[in-house]
């Protein structure tokens, strides 16, 4: 495969517009074949534009980006031809069943009518939608309308895959099942662009992350790299007794550090580099006698990324996030 | 432990089996590439999308059978006498243009079906294709054309069941209809064109049937012309919406004259070549 020797993507100084917001603002990505590269950013920051890019959906309005070798704008039909998307919106027709949305995509990708009905039947039942395969897919669940978008994207197995969000708005257990799904996909080769909101899903699932914010690359590197440099995550307590948080939040500043008093009037939280450090702030919490309702363990959130990558939480205004790249690039 | 939003517990669990990970890897590695759908192919792939959505859903077709209906019985009982003395001599001069009428309308719902399409992300998907790009707009044709040949039938059988004889028979109906259902798919593509260009398909709607009836009452079909001051006489003559339904009179009384027949399709022709190549633009486009 003539891939194998190049980078699966190759993005350099990517552009898009919209009259006068830049949605993509001089994008580079290196993605090599047989990985999942994660694209990791906030509401707005351009990913899914990125990807229309990328999956000749939108032309740049500068720079260039070569997919399995071939430049999405002078090649596109060869890209098409080894490409395959799931959108953000899913990406199947909701008046048709699903069932029928798969042999669809057989007969476009050229399957003989018999061939696509197999096929249909071997990805419903592969992807547990057997039962379901007559109902409509407006009446599906939010978890089951992500596997067949899924499905319909492999009804002809891509060299490489976009993936636009794929477990937003999921509960934990199908979230779960689309990372297996990835999973199986990057153990058979396929290479795999996957953007998300969520730094856990890029952390479980990426080999490499790129954290866009307005439309730029503000840090790239591996998962680890990343989470190095943003720092620690939080352990979240919540107490029986809102009236002993005075107590607990002296504790928990002895025990970890900065604490931060939240909302509710029982929780609060505190900066913590692991498990081992949690486990002893919360034997303190008990041994002193303060009750403790229920307590997580978090990995930094994305606002956690961006407050130590830019300085500012996602959703806030743009003040020299560029001039942050070259200090916190990992 | 996670920081992701996590689903309130309250929510019901998915309640179909989970994905068989051994058989998604095997699904995975067991395709070969087949060569790209043929246009043809992919255009009656997507006919038979269009058949599918109308299976699943056919009270869509409600709206084009039942406007029709009372197009022919408001316009023959309440204006038939006014205007041409008798309901019956105003039937036999209405009904082929409420024929018109009613499956010209129909056309402006392939722009709202295609403005429907892309508010979904569907067309993403057909769009990172490998296949013909005007493929999706060609095949719903099918679709359309069932539902311009539904709308006819329902008036001309309403219009038989109401006393309205044609001349020429059976086969000058099937004529007429055949002229009106190649003038629509001529049409259709400016309400495509509206599709792709305005935001939600209610707006599409109320473009398209802002457009048609100025330029339905401004034409032949419901009042002989000759009445009307003279600038607007002028017009109606030349509306090809007026020339369209003396074509469809003339076919069904057995006194066609070609002239009128070729400027419709002239028309229809010009129509397609000018919109089509714009719709697959803007499609394409995204
Ligand atoms: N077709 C369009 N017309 C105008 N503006 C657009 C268009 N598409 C995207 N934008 C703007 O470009 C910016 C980036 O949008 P994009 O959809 O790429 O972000 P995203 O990272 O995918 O966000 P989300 O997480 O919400 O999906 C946003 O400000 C958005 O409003
Ligand atoms: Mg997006």
């Amino acid at each position: 495969m003539a891939s194998q020797a190049h980078l699966a993507i190759e993005a350099t100084g990517l552009v898009k517009r919209f009259g006068e917001t830049s949605a993509v603002d001089g994008v580079d990505l290196a993605v090599h074949p047989g990985t999942v590269y994660g694209v990791l950013g906030p509401n707005g920051a351009g990913k899914t534009t990125t990807i229309r890019m990328l999956a000749t959906l939108i032309r740049p309005d500068e720079g260039t980006a070569r997919v399995l070798g071939h430049d999405v704008v002078t090649e596109a039909a060869a890209v098409r031809a080894s490409v395959s998307l799931t959108g953000q919106l899913a990406s199947v027709d909701e008046d048709l069943t699903g069932r029928e949305n798969l042999i669809l995509l057989g007969r476009l990708l050229g399957l003989k009518r018999q061939d696509a009905k197999n096929r249909a039947t071997e990805l419903l039942e592969a992807f547990g939608l057997s039962e379901a395969s007559g109902r409509l897919v407006k009446h599906f669940s939010g978890g089951m309308r992500r596997r067949l978008d899924i499905a319909a994207s492999i009804v002809v197995t891509p060299q490489l895959m976009f993936l636009d969000e794929p477990t937003t708005g999921l509960d934990p257990r199908s979230r779960n099942q689309v990372w297996e799904i990835v999973r199986a996909l990057v153990a058979e080769g396929t290479t795999i662009l996957l953007c998300t909101q969520y730094l856990e899903e890029a952390d479980q699932l990426a080999g490499r992350i790129a954290v866009i914010d307005h439309g730029r690359v503000i840090a790239e590197g591996t998962p680890s790299q990343l989470k190095a440099s943003v720092g620690s995550g939080s352990l979240h307590v919540r107490l029986m007794n809102p009236e002993q948080r005075p107590e607990a939040e002296r504790l928990l500043e002895h025990a970890l550090g900065t604490v931060v008093l939240e909302a509710d009037p029982a929780a609060l939280s505190a900066t913590c580099a692991g498990g081992d450090d949690a486990t002893l702030a919360l034997s303190r919490l008990s041994s002193s006698g303060v009750r403790v309702a229920d307590f997580s363990l978090g990995q930094p959130t994305l606002d956690e990324v961006f407050l130590a990558l830019t300085g500012h939480p996602a959703d806030a205004p743009d003040d020299g996030s560029t001039s942050l790249q070259e200090e916190h690039a990992v | 432990m996670s920081v992701t939003p996590t689903a309130s517990p309250s929510r019901p669990a998915d309640p179909t089996q989970a994905a068989d990970l051994e058989a998604v890897r095997r699904a995975i590695s067991t395709t070969a590439r087949p060569a790209p759908a043929s246009p043809l192919s992919s255009v009656l792939t997507f006919s038979w999308r269009a058949m599918l959505k109308i299976k699943h859903v056919p009270e869509q077709l409600l709206d084009v059978t039942i406007t029709p209906v009372m197009f022919v019985l408001m316009f023959t009982y309440l204006f038939g006498g006014a205007v041409a003395g008798s309901t019956a001599a105003y039937l036999d001069y209405i009904l082929p243009g409420i024929l018109v009428m009613s499956v010209l309308f129909t056309t402006v719902y392939s722009g709202v079906g295609l403005n429907t399409d892309l508010t979904r992300g569907v067309v993403d998907r057909f769009r990172s294709l490998p296949i013909w790009r005007s493929a999706p707009l060609l095949g719903p044709m099918l679709g359309d054309s069932v539902r311009y040949v539904l709308a006819g039938v329902v008036i001309i059988v309403l219009g038989v069941a109401l006393g309205y004889r044609p001349e020429a028979g059976i086969g000058g109906v099937v004529a007429a209809l055949a002229l009106v259902v190649v003038f629509s798919f001529g049409l259709s593509w400016v309400f495509t064109t509206l599709g792709l260009l305005m935001r939600t398909p209610m707006a599409v709607m109320n473009a398209g049937f802002m457009a048609l009836f100025p330029l339905t009452f401004l034409s032949n079909v419901f009042v002989d012309p000759a009445t009307l001051p003279a600038p607007l006489e002028a017009f109606v003559d030349v509306n090809p919406i007026s020339i369209l339904a003396t074509a469809a009179r003339g076919l069904m009384e057995g006194t066609a004259v070609g002239g009128d027949i070729a400027v419709v399709l002239a028309v229809a022709l010009g129509l397609t070549l000018v919109f089509l190549p714009i719709t697959t633009h803007l499609y394409r486009r995204g």
